[in-house]
């Protein structure tokens, strides 16, 4: 497979235009990789990362608008491609899977009549002996048993993570080059999302597929993805490799984040939380969002912080990064 | 493998959406008994010719000798009228049989068209929002605030007499409330996960408006069918009774309560009455069912 990215977005902006202001859910974010790769968005709840993943696939609803950026998918920028090419791309090259897994198939449809429409959108001369074979294929895959009687059942019949999987196995149908995931396992228990990150593993390293992982569950992804892009307030504060980054944050908010999450040697202690709110994207300070909450923050962080890259491989928004690895995670 | 699959019990076996309808619905007597009475009739009208005692348009065996004579009478060719004959010598309960064969195909066939018509602009109205829904909705709001009878009757005076005129008539005045109907539950529909899913999978909006919008906005629908399939029965017999509807070679229930009209005053009261029960029944039962399918299919009042 060649090294050319499958998904390049550069400097991506989506601004929400309301009438208390105009909200940066997204500014200035650019990231890329390549085919098979696993990309972990993190971050906590509005912070941008699913306005991210709807940029991509160009379905902001207004008052949002994408402002400026590239989305490059294997060359093509998708933000000026033609309405009716982009359709063909979603569901097609680019899938989508949705947090919640009983709001997203149509209570009223049966799931082969579903999954046969999806192959019907974008390819009209596949017969539905073969529609139906590939459906039923596209189950199987996703671990659910007895897919022949499945395919006749309707949502309402299924569990939330097999509904889970449905949709995982509707997204997989037409075997998209890039898989978009809205924090799929958010809604499940954790052995059905144990499940599930397995199952989407094994199908990336399988079929080559890349996928965003889009979650505020650091264990996920730490399990799950190859390479890790943090948001805060509209921004990526930090990416790098998944190792990387989780052994030694450079961002004081990824420290931060980090040392929130429970552990071993911690047992007993009081946990470390980062002080204060998130700030609302309608009012964010200037220069670096964090600075109001970050225990390094002086008067350089009000102006903007540029996008560095003080260990190779390792690309960070802030202007005291945390270089000594020594120091205390969370501290 | 598919002996296991019994015993997934993933799959355990859940009562069907038409079967929990069939029995939530046979729950209240009243609409039972409404809808045996609303199959009869359409028993009637479906099979007029076949169960008239007579055949009233048959010139030849009408005879003038029987005009206006009470229920009960015995005809000269040994006849029972058992609801007595109109003034031309008709057998009443035959009219009637033809009579509701014409009501009913005229309401119902204004009502389907009415239901098409109206809900496809309610679903584009919703889909698209923005300046599409307001000049839609508008134009419903314009229409509906005048009352359906002056629309009707200005239209009819535009379009001229006919059975298809008096269709056009009726579905141009009924389109209104299912595009007002549809696009209220499309509007709530269009905004949850699976239709933003169906857009992802790249699916045209075609396939999304008919295929995943429609079938989420039927229960409304089906309600204000069948209540307003009874408005458009009794709109055409009200064109009718005033003259304006239905020629006078298609007679409906409203025609034949104004042929009776101008002898009631002389106690011949049965030329009017009949027809106008017969009106009546098949609208209140209509009317019950509609009323039932209203409870049964609304999410609030579900046990």
């Amino acid at each position: 497979m060649s090294d050319a990215p499958t998904l390049d977005v550069r400097n991506l902006k989506t601004h929400f235009f309301t009438k208390a202001g105009v909200a940066k859910a997204v500014d200035d974010v650019s990231f890329s990789f390549k085919a098979g790769e696993v990309v972990g968005l993190v971050g906590e709840s509005g912070s941008g990362k699913s306005v991210t993943g709807f940029s991509i696939l160009g379905l902001v609803d207004p008052p949002g608008r994408v402002v400026s950026g590239q989305v490059l998918f294997k060359g093509k920028d998708l933000l000026t491609l033609p309405k009716e090419d982009l359709r063909h791309l979603r569901g097609n090259r680019i899938a989508m899977i949705f947090q919640d897994p009983m709001m997203t198939l149509n209570p009223v449809l049966r799931v082969d009549t579903q999954m046969v429409e999806t192959i019907k959108a974008h390819d009209s001369n596949v017969s539905k002996a073969d529609a139906l074979a590939r459906a039923r294929d596209a189950l199987g895959q996703v671990g659910i048993p007895a897919p022949d009687e499945r395919l006749r059942s309707y949502p309402h019949q299924f569990s939330g993570g097999m509904r889970q999987r449905v949709a995982i196995a509707i997204a997989l149908l037409n075997k998209p080059d890039l898989i978009i995931a809205d924090e799929p396992t958010t809604a499940l228990d954790v052995t059905i999302q144990g499940q599930i990150l397995f199952e989407a593993q094994k199908l990336c390293r399988e079929t080559g597929t890349s996928m965003i992982w889009i979650t505020h569950d650091l264990a996920v992804v730490a399990g799950l993805a190859d390479r890790i892009s943090v948001m805060y307030g509209g921004r990526i504060v930090e990416q790098g490799a998944i190792n990387d980054v989780l052994d030694h944050p450079v961002h004081p908010y990824t420290r931060g984040l980090l040392g929130s999450v429970p552990g071993h040697n911690t047992r007993g202690q009081r946990l470390h939380q980062i002080p204060g709110m998130a700030p609302s994207l309608l009012n964010l300070p200037q220069g670096c969002a964090f600075q109001a909450r970050c225990p390094k923050a002086d008067d350089a962080c009000h102006t903007e912080p540029a996008i560095t890259e003080p260990v190779s491989g390792r690309a960070i928004r802030c202007v005291h990064p945390h270089l000594n690895a020594d120091e205390e995670i969370g501290a | 493998m598919s002996e296991t699959v019994k015993h997934d019990p993933n799959l355990a076996p859940v009562e069907t959406p038409l079967h929990r309808f069939m029995s939530d619905f046979s729950d209240s007597m009243i609409a039972m008994a409404a809808l045996a009475v609303l199959l009869v009739i359409v028993f009637i009208a479906l099979f007029a010719p076949f169960i008239s005692p007579t055949d009233p348009y048959d010139l030849a065996k009408v005879s003038i000798f029987d005009g206006k004579l009470p229920p009960g009478s015995v005809s000269m060719d040994g006849v029972t009228f058992w609801l007595g004959t109109d003034g031309a010598g008709r057998d009443l309960l035959s009219s009637m049989f033809y009579g509701l064969r014409i009501s009913l195909g005229v309401g119902v066939m204004s009502g389907v068209i009415a239901l098409c018509v109206g809900s496809s602009i309610g679903l584009i109205a919703a889909y698209y929002g923005g300046r599409v829904d307001t000049l839609i909705m508008r134009i419903v709001d314009i229409q509906l605030s005048f009352p359906a009878i002056l629309v009707a009757l200005i239209l009819i005076a535009a379009l001229g007499k006919g059975v298809d005129k008096v269709i056009i008539a009726l579905v141009l005045v009924q389109w209104a409330y299912y595009a007002r109907t549809v696009r209220g539950s499309a509007l709530v529909e269009r905004n949850k996960e699976y239709l933003e899913a169906a857009t992802c999978l790249g699916l045209d909006n075609k396939r999304i408006l008919f295929r995943h919008l429609l079938p989420n906005c039927l229960p409304p629908l089906i309600v204000v069918g069948t209540v307003q399939t009874a408005h458009a029965i009794s709109l055409e017999a009200t064109l009718s009774f005033l003259g304006v509807g239905l020629p006078i070679t298609e007679p409906s229930l409203g025609l034949l309560i104004a042929n009776g009209f101008e002898y009631m005053m002389s106690g011949r009261y049965w030329i009017s009455f009949f027809p106008g029960i017969a009106l009546l029944i098949t609208i209140v039962s209509i009317n019950l069912v509609g009323d039932q399918l209203r409870d049964v299919l609304n999410p609030r009042l579900q046990k």
